[in-house]
């Protein structure tokens, strides 16, 4: 029952634009415009099938290599550079000029270093991601509790032992928060980096239907890039309930 | 009643020794000295208590007994070697129950992973836990999480995590100041009760005069900041303590009221400089 009221919750805006697009783009004739209808039979006479293979797959490989990738490099230079003040110190001032930065703008010398192939993509997904994970993960390394460090401390854990048993779950909520603004960034990125100069992929081929005026067909694609969104938001609230079960828990109880 | 302020001599082995700490702080509107100079012995075995009007220095205190922060000048010798780190003899038990558990962590796992971290063998552990769970009155809430058990029962987590280490001196920092009043009665009795049991030596950090007389074998009265040591008292009480008996005992009363106008000297600001004022005044230079 209350599953339900949540899913008619989340479902009853979206039903309600689809309505009112549908009905005002019924008597539309500039093809420009979308329609519903004819964007979900695009959907599934043009993209569903060969289509998804060939263009979507390798977006999502790019995407998913590229932002694993943040991840583990965000995570690991975040809290070596989080537990040490000089490390902080040093890379201040570069990453706020780094991060000011707007990944797009490095892609056509990235294609002119790494050249056309999925490697430029990967590498700006990348770096577009590491950003957001990595200053929260030095942020969350940098606001542990100071008791539980001392607690940490008397009890001898140093080194390998403090990092996995204290600072990197301490951490965890705030290295979330940073994967979570991440995953739009990466889509996005996605998407850029292949209608810049690709071979395939979904950006590069909703680009190729706009070119030759097939409009039914690019809005379907856009339609996918926002499943893809949705999708992943849906995986990451799954993963993120379960590791940090203890943490909304601990939150819940405080409210009471 | 011995009221014997420079030289302390316990009985028996000394354990720990604090040895003319002071401790000064550097802040940005200047040095800040917070202890003045400290030096007591601790006996193996002892349960001792450190009171002390609030601002008196005692959790930097403890901070430098228990190797977080390192001296000034001075040092703390624990079983012959000088202390410059947190050493593998000691645990200490803080104040903030809720922020000294690991909230990801399950009850039993708060109170293993010290030993884990030790490398002790996997079937000892086991033992050692489930030991110090029922010492403590939690063996039926392992699986818990910290934050889902009262007050109470999280700082006797805190306290099964120390026993279970089994360290020489247990360091305790106010650890009954933010819990209610029966419970606080409740975790009195069951310090004295472990510390019986287990033979282990007791530092207890406390404000609570009727706390330390209570619970101590020893009480040593600090000054207020920049800290030294007022007077250094050995508790004439017998060694089973009741709440009600015991506190209703004459002699209980008389070294809580002795205690009780220390602390009120110290309120009224006497510390290390006007100690050595009065020192001057009496030497009648």
């Amino acid at each position: 029952m209350k599953a339900l009221k949540a899913l008619s919750a989340a479902l009853a805006l979206p039903i309600l634009i689809v309505i009112v697009w549908w009905l005002g783009t019924m008597n539309e004739t500039n093809p420009f415009v979308p329609k519903p209808g004819q964007m979900l039979n695009d959907l599934f006479t043009v993209w569903v099938g060969p289509l998804m293979a060939e263009q979507v797959v390798p977006s999502l490989y790019r995407l998913g290599v590229g932002l694993g990738a943040a991840i583990i490099v965000g995570i690991t230079l975040g809290l070596l550079i989080g537990a040490s003040r000089l490390a902080r110190a040093l890379t201040g001032p570069a990453f706020e000029f780094i991060r000011a930065v707007p990944p797009p703008v490095l892609l056509p010398v990235l294609l002119l270093i790494l050249g056309i192939d999925d490697r430029s993509k990967i590498f700006l997904i990348f770096l577009g991601c590491l950003w957001p994970i990595l200053l929260n993960t030095i942020d969350g390394v940098r606001s542990v509790d100071s008791v539980l460090a001392d607690t940490t401390s008397t009890y001898g854990m140093q080194g390998w032992a403090r990092f996995r048993w204290f600072v990197f779950p301490a951490a965890l909520p705030r290295i979330m928060t940073g994967i979570r603004l991440a995953l739009p960034i990466a889509i996005i990125l996605m998407v850029v980096s292949e209608m810049y100069a690709a071979l395939d992929g979904l950006g590069y081929r909703i680009m190729l239907f706009k070119q030759t005026f097939q409009m039914g067909p690019m809005w379907a694609g856009i339609l996918i890039i926002g499943l893809i969104g949705i999708l992943m938001a849906g995986l990451f609230r799954l993963v993120e309930r379960r590791v940090l079960a203890w943490y909304y828990g601990q939150r819940e109880m405080e409210k009471q | 009643m011995s009221t014997d302020v420079t030289g302390t001599t316990p009985k028996g082995e000394v354990l720990l020794s604090v040895q003319g700490v002071q401790k000064v702080y550097s802040t940005p509107t200047g040095p800040v000295e917070a202890v003045r100079d400290l030096t007591f012995d601790l006996g193996k075995g002892e349960f001792a208590c450190l009171v002390g009007p609030s601002g008196s220095g005692k959790t930097t205190l403890l901070k430098v007994i228990s190797g977080l922060m390192p001296a000034t000048s001075g040092r703390v010798v624990l079983d012959g070697k000088t202390i410059d780190g947190p050493p593998r003899g000691m645990a200490l038990v803080f104040q903030e129950y809720g922020r000294s558990l690991y909230p990801w962590m399950r009850v039993a796992e708060n109170v293993v992973l010290p030993l884990r971290a030790a490398g002790v063998p996997k079937a000892e552990r086991r033992a050692r836990v489930d030991e110090a769970l029922e010492q403590v009155g939690l063996a039926h809430v392992p699986k818990s999480y910290p934050w889902q058990l009262s007050g109470g029962m999280q700082q006797r987590v805190a306290i099964a995590r120390a026993i279970a280490y089994r360290p020489e001196v247990l360091l305790m920092d106010e650890p009954f100041a933010a819990v209610d009043a029966q419970t606080r009665a409740d975790l009195e009795d069951l310090v004295r009760k472990v510390w019986k049991e287990l033979g282990i030596t007791v530092l207890f950090v406390t404000h609570d005069i009727d706390e330390s007389v209570y619970l101590g074998e020893r009480v040593i009265i600090l000054s207020s900041s920049p800290t030294i040591i007022l007077e250094d008292l050995r508790i004439d009480l017998p060694a089973e303590r009741d709440q009600l008996e015991t506190r209703s005992m004459p002699e209980f009363v008389e070294q809580r009221h002795h205690v009780y106008e220390q602390i009120q000297k110290a309120k009224r600001g006497y510390n290390a400089d006007t100690a050595s004022m009065s020192a001057v005044a009496a030497s009648g230079v």
